[in-house]
């Protein structure tokens, strides 16, 4: 299967202002990514606040601008794209953003909001009364709803509200921000499924932004670990979820309590706080919070090891044995 | 001895399409150096609890009945400056937003100062203090960092400072809404380890409000299961948690992922909404979400218990139906 989306060592870097006394600089957002999504599949992108997957994420959409690296959509260069061919390609890669009721304009209704991208394409002739019946349809909605307003919608219709915008012009590529924040638990996964479900139907790659590991077991095909805006673990995620090689993935797994007061759960505590990428860590950039931190995690930079349907980047991974961890 | 004891409490809003009956009837207690943890989805009047606790109600909130009764005293019958007295040293509040929480054009050792106002201490002996329960949640160099700003701390630290800033009375119960809900999951673990150790040292007892199953089980004694305003199962967690014995409580567990140990791709749900707190439906608050609703949910279930120490507001407990 060919790559529908291939990302290579993608920088996206803002300027930073300086105070009084400082100098103004620059901070990598996004610091060299590379991976790729394929057609039909679902690839997750999980990190913690800060770790800079929204960012990566509107660099895809061409929300902001790629500094450095390559973003391949089907073969064609996505970095450096003018906004007006960009428009074009926005019917095939669209995006959901984080706050549900915040992303739709608050004086449009329903049927203006899911028909919109119809019209900023500019197709015209098109009965917007049955696309909007048939959007609704698609994500679960009934038709009456073409009528309301997002303050009369709750949290989780927004949303459908959301999948049903993106999905007007039937695109290749879906990026959803963070689609479950915010939901309680007992309607998070009616939001997955119908994802699951339309993916099936339409043949869909999903870029899914998160920090809830759980979701990410279930519902994507690869993930990506991202951490102060480099991958530091990427793979199918089965092997990622069944032996994590890095300790930060290794941490995050284990900062997951599970709903049960008996659970054995395995505790990897790090230490500390995030550092601040405007003044990364020398070395391995994770040996600051790392556990098993040696001498050379803080001189010498890990170099990316790609180990059977997963790679990692760390000096002394995690390995596995019999289902036990042995500690780097 | 129980620290907090609440009755019968019913709170409601008026609002402009009628009543809204926010908690009906609710009754739960919080043992003496216990940790007790209220689950809920939005919506099932966790928060208006808390302000019912606090007596920080909103200017349309009423309470219709009910007592809450704080080392045998009601709180809802006492005059407003025995409240405040009792605010902040015997019952004190971290709130979910550590990024609000602090003032922001005061240093921290200054808002830490502030707070021990009832003190008749030298500054220099509060500072000391305010050094001293910065240290013991965990912030390293304690005494130089109270001379910074909240902007210059990260989440995960603020929240720290705003646990000291709660303990620093020693407060027999301490609230905490949601206090890890805007933090990631890494940070999560470390507040909560903390809170235990805390908890433990201080020998308060704690009151912890949150949407996390994982959480509560992880942190909590006992677990109180609200919903659409009303308590639906109480117990021990390890009862809640491995025996539900309501429909909502087994359905809830059901539906976190973190539960699913075979990969899917279709998630459980419950499906339908919360009923409209203004306009109630008669009968069992979760019937018309039930997979198990039978005839006997037009009537209204009374707690009742499961096993010792354990109830919930389900019929089928009494007809002795396999839960």
């Amino acid at each position: 299967m060919s790559a529908l989306l291939d990302i290579k060592d993608v920088v996206v870097r803002f300027a930073v202002r300086g105070g009084v006394f400082s100098s103004a600089g620059s901070i990598d957002a996004v610091s060299g990514v590379s991976l790729s999504i394929e057609e039909g599949k679902t690839y997750g992108i999980v990190g913690e606040s800060g770790s800079g997957k929204t960012t990566l994420a509107r660099a895809v959409a061409g929300l902001h601008h790629a500094s450095e690296g390559s973003i391949l959509y089907r073969g064609q260069e996505l970095r450096d794209l003018p906004e007006a061919q960009f428009r074009k390609l926005r019917r095939e890669i669209v995006m959901m953003f984080q706050d549900p009721i915040g992303s739709l304009s608050p004086r449009l209704s329903v049927k203006s909001l899911i028909t919109e991208p119809f019209r900023i394409q500019g197709m015209k002739g098109r009965d917007l009364d049955a696309e909007a019946r048939r959007l609704l349809a698609m994500v679960g909605l009934p038709p009456e709803f073409a009528a309301r307003y997002p303050y009369q919608i709750s949290g989780g219709q927004a949303r459908r509200v959301g999948v049903a915008r993106a999905l007007a012009l039937d695109p290749k590529l879906l990026i959803a921000d963070e689609p479950t924040a915010g939901l309680d638990v007992s309607i998070q996964g009616e939001m997955l499924n119908l994802l699951a479900r339309l993916q099936d139907e339409l043949g869909l790659a999903i870029m899914i932004i998160t920090h809830n590991l759980n979701v990410v077991r279930h519902i994507t095909d690869r993930v990506g670990i991202m951490y102060l805006g480099k991958l530091v673990e990427e793979g199918e995620t089965d092997t990622v979820f069944s032996a994590p090689r890095h300790p930060y993935t290794l941490a995050l797994l284990a900062a997951n309590p599970e709903p049960d007061p008996d659970a054995q759960l395995m505790r990897i505590e790090l230490q500390g706080e995030p550092p601040s990428i405007l003044n990364r860590p020398t070395g391995c950039e994770f040996h600051t919070r790392c556990p098993f931190a040696q001498a050379r995690c803080s001189t010498d930079v890990p170099s990316w090891q790609v180990a059977g349907p997963a790679a990692h980047r760390c000096h002394l991974p995690a390995s596995w044995e019999q289902d036990k961890v042995c500690p780097a | 001895m129980t620290v907090l004891d609440i009755q019968g409490l019913s709170v409601s809003y008026g609002t402009p399409r009628g009543e809204l009956r926010a908690l009906r009837d609710v009754s739960l207690s919080v043992p003496e150096r216990k940790i007790v943890g209220i689950v809920g989805e939005s919506g099932c009047g966790k928060s208006t609890l808390i302000s019912a606790i606090i007596r920080l109600m909103a200017p349309n909130a009423r309470v219709r009945s009910g007592t809450v009764r704080f080392n045998g005293e009601d709180l809802l019958a006492l005059p407003e400056a025995r409240m405040r007295g009792l605010r902040g040293t015997e019952i004190s509040m971290v709130f979910q937003d550590p990024m609000q929480t602090h003032n922001p054009v005061l240093t921290v050792g200054r808002q830490m100062i502030d707070i021990q106002y009832r003190d008749k201490r030298s500054k220099a002996d509060k500072l000391k203090r305010a050094a001293e329960m910065l240290a013991l949640v965990g912030i390293p160099d304690a005494s130089a960092r109270l001379n910074q700003y909240p902007f210059e701390f990260s989440g995960g630290m603020r929240q720290r400072i705003a646990i000291a800033m709660a303990l620093m009375a020693r407060p027999s119960l301490l609230i905490a809404d949601e206090p890890t809900t805007a933090l990631d999951a890494t940070l999560e673990v470390q507040i909560i380890k903390r809170l235990r150790e805390l908890q433990d040292e201080i020998g308060c007892s704690i009151l912890f409000i949150s949407h996390h199953l994982g959480v509560i089980a992880e942190l909590c004694d006992e677990v109180v299961v609200m919903y659409a305003g009303e308590v639906v199962e109480a117990g021990s967690v390890r009862d809640v948690f491995h025996n539900p014995a309501h429909p909502y409580t087994r359905a809830l567990l059901e539906c976190d992922p973190g539960h699913i140990k075979e990969k899917t791709r279709n998630l459980p749900t419950i499906p339908g909404n919360i009923p409209d707190l203004v306009s109630l439906p008669g009968g069992c608050i979760f019937a018309d979400r039930c997979p198990q609703r039978h005839d006997a949910c037009t009537e209204h279930p009374v707690l009742s218990e499961a096993s010792a120490g354990h109830r919930a507001a389900c019929h089928l407990i009494k007809a002795g139906a396999p839960a």
